[in-house]
Order: structure tokens, then sequence, then C-alpha cells
């Protein structure tokens, strides 16, 4: 049908638009922040800088949760886990940057290592000290547990709510993992105290736009990849196992590996964003790992609209916006306000923001469609049997249901 | 009895489900390019059959050969639709949001690992594939139709048009016309003949009428065994037959 092609075409603009804004945010911001004069009303305040840049990094969260609930049908509620060790990775990384600037003056030990008067740096701190290793374990640390945990979930075939349940074990495991001192992350209080990042101090100005920068350029690169990969077969072959998983093996496909794939891709990209995430807030510690974090980021993607890529981007911005206004005014009743926001998305707009918007412009088009066709058979001659030399009453033809046609895959149930 | 020739062979396969024998001692065997019904009362162990021959369901005893010399009980489901076995659901099961066309290209014949799919471009070849499923289960015209518009028939059409891309030797299907209408059955009957020229078929149905209108070999089943084989007339003369269709 006509429409379902303009909203394909439409979905890829609304991407690209998207990720020229990001790239476009990324230059502007930095350059208000730090070449206007405070006094300028175009200037771009510090805490705006690092509030935005944290939200960056959550969008790109939200958006890796996108790809595997959305599109494989996989509700993951356990994602802050792998965001917080790409977090944890680069936060060794900056620990080692200290070196003797730290409290106890150790050039090798954390401060914490001191104070908990061990004498040697353990061997998986190891290899820290430089950026590149720090950069591959930020992608394989995430990456190697959601392909482990994922060969072996998706293998005993754990679908749906089973499988929600243990990637919150997973992240809760995790959390009470690291907030023991002997594991040798810095237990309860985490790590922080950071000082450089690459050599630039990681409080100044410019390093904080640069931060920045990364962030929205990495949301904008992650998206357009995304996009690549839920375009291809191989991303109809996700949709494929979210709506009928036996129908994908029967035609000889293995959903398992379909789904490892998408977990681990999905894994690496939240792992990316809590190694952004980390420089920019100035601490990483076992609380994110709570469960509660990795449910946030499943409302942030529910309110802008799973399976839109754009969605839940625009949710998670949204969200913890509404978060930093509201907690600034009532802050005892944010929990309430993020409870209630959650019901409400799910009573009246239970395909996000994004979701309702296509379903709404698809049936103004189709209503519009309608009318034109309407229009122009008014103004033809009615169609005359050639037999009997009266006019022929054309039968409507009938129209699929208007959820078919607003294109987008409809929500499915969570399993 | 020789596995040599045969499409499909089982031998003294069962298989039961907490203490209840869904499949007793059931033996079948399916020439290469042969049609057969399978027809039998509700619980007589058809759709477990389906089953065993497609690795959803481990027999307990038993052999289950395919074209001769594969043993199926060693495979899963996905390896054993890559051998050429195709299924159709009692319930049609196709990829409502993908389009028609989509649906087909999913179930092409071709590699199944993840980086082709991914950096996948679609062949001139596999394109004229396509058309000519499209062309032979009618349905050219809603090619660009996602599948959850289709009506009920349509459907089934696609789900078989689906196993007719996978290439395969045998396709089992399971109750093609219940639902339909009766232009549907007649265009469904007309359909799986045509296929049958080329493949083994093995067809489970209810539909009496459309059994009649296929016009093969037709084996009962009951109780999760053979109970009577041979021309419908023959099967349907049968005292045990009628025994068990109309209670006894």
């Amino acid at each position: 049908m006509i429409t379902q092609r303009l909203f394909t075409g439409g979905s890829n603009r609304r991407v690209l638009v998207t990720a020229l804004v990001l790239a476009a945010v990324a230059v502007l911001v930095p350059v208000l922040h730090l070449a206007l004069p405070p006094s300028s009303p175009f200037h771009v305040p510090a805490y705006m800088v690092a509030l935005v840049g944290k939200y960056l990094t959550y969008a790109l969260l939200a958006l890796a949760l996108d790809l595997v609930w959305g599109y494989c049908g996989i509700l993951s509620l356990g994602h802050g886990a792998f965001f917080a060790l790409g977090g944890y990775a680069m936060g060794m990384y900056l620990m080692r940057q200290i070196g003797d600037r730290g409290v106890y003056g150790n050039p090798i030990l954390p401060d914490f290592m001191v104070f908990l008067n061990w004498k040697e740096l353990p061997w998986f701190w190891y290899g820290f000290d430089q950026f590149w290793f720090a950069a591959i374990m930020i992608v394989l640390a995430p990456g190697a547990l959601a392909f482990v945990f994922g060969w072996f979930a998706f293998r005993s075939r754990v679908t749906g709510v089973y499988l929600s349940i243990i990637t919150q074990a997973l992240t809760y495991a995790l959390l009470l993992a690291f907030f023991r001192n002997d594991m040798g992350f810095g237990g309860n209080n985490g790590l922080t105290d950071f000082k450089d990042i690459l050599g630039f101090n990681v409080q100044a100005p410019e390093t904080r736009a640069g931060l920045f920068a990364a962030s929205a350029l990495a949301l904008a690169l992650a998206l357009l990849i995304t996009s690549a990969i839920t375009r291809s077969k191989y991303g109809m072959l996700m949709v494929a196992v979210r709506d009928a998983e036996s129908r994908t093996r029967f035609i000889g496909w293995r959903p398992e590996n379909i789904k490892v794939f998408a977990f681990t891709i999905s894994a690496v990209m939240a792992g990316i964003a809590g190694a952004l995430y980390v420089p920019q807030v100035g601490i990483i510690n076992p609380g994110e790992f709570a469960p509660a974090n990795s449910i946030e980021v499943v409302v942030w993607t529910a309110v802008g609209g799973r399976g839109t890529l754009v969605g839940p981007i625009i949710g998670a911005l949204l969200v913890n916006g509404g978060k930093s206004w509201f907690t600034g005014i009532l802050p005892e009743y944010w929990l309430f306000a993020l409870g209630g926001l959650f019901i409400a998305v799910t009573l009246f707009l239970p395909k996000g923001i994004i979701g309702t918007w296509d379903s709404w412009r698809a049936s103004r088009r189709d209503a519009a469609e309608r009318a034109r066709t309407k229009a122009e058979e008014d103004a033809a001659p009615p169609p005359v049997d050639p037999a009997t030399g009266r006019p022929v009453r054309v039968e409507e033809t009938p129209r699929a249901p208007s959820p078919g046609l607003s294109g987008g895959p409809a929500p499915q149930p969570a399993e | 009895m020789s596995k040599s020739g045969t499409i499909l062979y089982l031998d003294g396969v069962s298989v039961s489900f907490d203490g209840f024998r869904a499949i007793n001692n059931l033996s079948l065997v399916l020439d290469r390019g042969e049609m057969r019904a399978i027809i039998g009362p509700n619980g007589a162990g058809k759709t477990t059959m389906m089953d065993i021959i497609t690795g959803k369901t481990r027999p307990d005893a038993g052999e289950v050969y395919f074209d001769g010399t594969i043993d199926l009980t060693k495979h899963d489901e996905a390896d054993i639709a890559m051998m050429g076995i195709g299924r159709k659901f009692q319930k049609p099961t196709v990829f409502e949001s993908h389009t028609v066309e989509d649906n087909l290209v999913l179930a092409l014949a071709g590699p199944r690992s993840i980086f082709p799919a991914l950096f996948h471009r679609r062949s001139k070849a596999e394109s004229e594939h396509i058309d000519e499923i499209l062309a032979t289960i009618r349905l050219e015209a809603r090619r660009n139709d996602l599948a959850a518009n289709l009506s009920h028939g349509q459907k089934q059409w696609l789900e078989i048009g689906m196993l007719l891309a996978q290439d395969p030797k045998l396709l089992l299907v399971d109750e093609p016309v219940a639902g339909m209408t009766d232009a549907e059955t007649e265009e469904t009957a007309r359909l799986l003949k045509d296929i049958a020229k080329t493949h083994s078929v093995v067809v489970v149905e209810h539909d009496m009428h459309f059994v009649r209108e296929l016009g093969v070999k037709v084996t009962c089943l009951h109780e999760g065994a053979v109970l009577s084989e041979g021309t419908l007339d023959h099967v349907s003369a049968d005292d045990r037959v009628i025994e068990v269709y109309l209670g006894r």
C-alpha cells in the first residue's frame, strides 16, 4: 500500500534528521558554551552541558534497549548492568590516570586499595593505564557478558517474563558483587575523584564540551547503525522472531543466534553509553547496577515509543528533563510521577509518543486519500453498464483496518 | 521394509507425555513424490507425528528416516528445515508486521547465518523466484501489503508459499483448509495438487470433501497408530474407521 511505502520513507528521513540534529548539537553547544561570555543570552551554562551530556548517554542506553526490546521482543530488565560495566571500565582507566595525585600519593594503587591495605594491583587492573586497553574493555566486558548470558538463556529457549526476570537477577547479582570491597572495584564508594582523561583535566570546560560532543556524536552514529541493522534482512528476521519465533525456526533460522547477536550488539552500545556517562558525572558506583535503574530505561523507551529508534531517544531526553525539573520543585513526589507516567503511557499512548504520532499521521493521510478518491469519483461521470445503459453502482473497495496502515510494527506483548 | 526410495520412513515410533501415549508403535512410509492425506479424530496423534518429523518432539522409541538415509531424531528444527522438510502449522503463522513479499524473502532457501543476512542484497534470481511463488499462491496483487492485512485463507496460502520458498523435498501441511470458504478450499486443493507434482506432501485434514478432492492415498490414525490405509473409499468403508468416527 502506498501509505506503507511513504511510512518507510518517513521513518528513514526521521532517523537522518535526528542524526543531523545531534551532529549540529555536538558542534553548536560546545561553541555556545566556550566562545560566548556568560553574560550573552546565547551562552550555554556549564551545568546544562553536563546535564544534557548525561541525558545523551541515557538516550544511547534507551536506543540500545530499543534494539532488543522493540525489534527482537526481548524485554531486558538488566540493561543497566551493561551500562555500568562500560562505566566501570572507563572508571578504572580514569583511576589509573590519577597516579600519585591521590590522597595517599601512591603512584600505582588507587586510594581505596591503599586504604584497604592492599600491596599490589590486582591482575584485572593491569592495562587500564592505557586508554586503548580500556576502550577495548568498554566494548568487550558488556559484550562478552551479554554473549555468554544470551547464549545460555536463548539456547534454553527462555523467553518472555522468565527472561526478563533473569536479566533483572543478573543486574542484581552484579550489584551485590560490586558492593563487596574484596571485588577490587572500590566497593560501596565505587570509583571517583577523577583527574584526567586522555591528558585533559576532566573538570575543565573544554573537556566537558568535548565529552558532550562525543556523546552526541556517539548517539548519532549508533542511531545510523541501528537504523541500518533494522532495515537489513537481519533486521526483518529480528521482527520475525519477535512476532512468530516458531515460524522462524521452522523455515530454518536459529532464533537463538538472531537473539544473541542483537543482545550482544545492544550490550556493547549500552557499555559505550556507560563509558561516556562516567567522566561526565565524575563517579561510578554499584548503585548503577540497581534494578530500578534498568526499569527506568524501559520506561524511557516505552514513553518514546518502542520499535521506532528515534522514540526512545526522545523518551529518555523528555523523562530525564522532566525528572530534573520535577525534582527541583517537588522532590518527594518524583517516583509517584514516574509511576503515574508509565501507567498513563501504557493506558493512553501504548505505542509511545512516536508510535502514536505515526498512527495519527497515517490515519490522517488515509482520510485525505479517501476524500480525494471520493472527490475524483464524484467528478467523473458514473460508469455506464453497456448492456442496459444505466449507471452502475461502484462498490467501494474495502479498506484494511487502520492499525495495519499505520505501518510500524504494532506493539506486541512482551513475550 | 526397505528405506531406499522413501522420502519419509517411520517405524515403530512411540512417544508418551506424562504417561499418555500420544503415538503408539506408529509406522508410516511415504514414497518419493507421493502425496498422502492423514485423517483421524481429535487426539489421534496427527500433530504429534508432525512434531516428531520436524524435530520438535523426540520419540521415546522407533526409527524416523528422511530421504532414506537421514535419521531425523538426531537433528533439531532448524536443521531439519534446512534438509528439506517444510511445515505449515494448524493456525496460520506468518510474519504479520512484514509485507507478503518480505515474508517470502525470509523463507527463501539460502544461507541461514547472521552476517550474510546483515549484508544481504536481493539478487535477480531471488526476485524471479519470488515472482513465481507469488503467482503460484495467487497473491501477486498483495505483494506489498502487510501480512497482517490478509484474509485467513490468504494467510494459509502465504504460509504454503513460504514453504515453497524454502525449496523443500517434503511438505507437511496441517489442516490447510480449516476456516476457509468453499471457494478457498477448492483453490487450496488445486494449489496442493500443483505442488504435489514436484514435491512429496503430507496433508493432515478433517474435511472429507477436501480429502476427496485431493484424490490421494489416505491414512487414518487413531490413538497414535495407523488404523486403516488405502483409498478414501476403502478407508471410509472400513468398519473400524466408522466405529472411531461415529463412536462406539
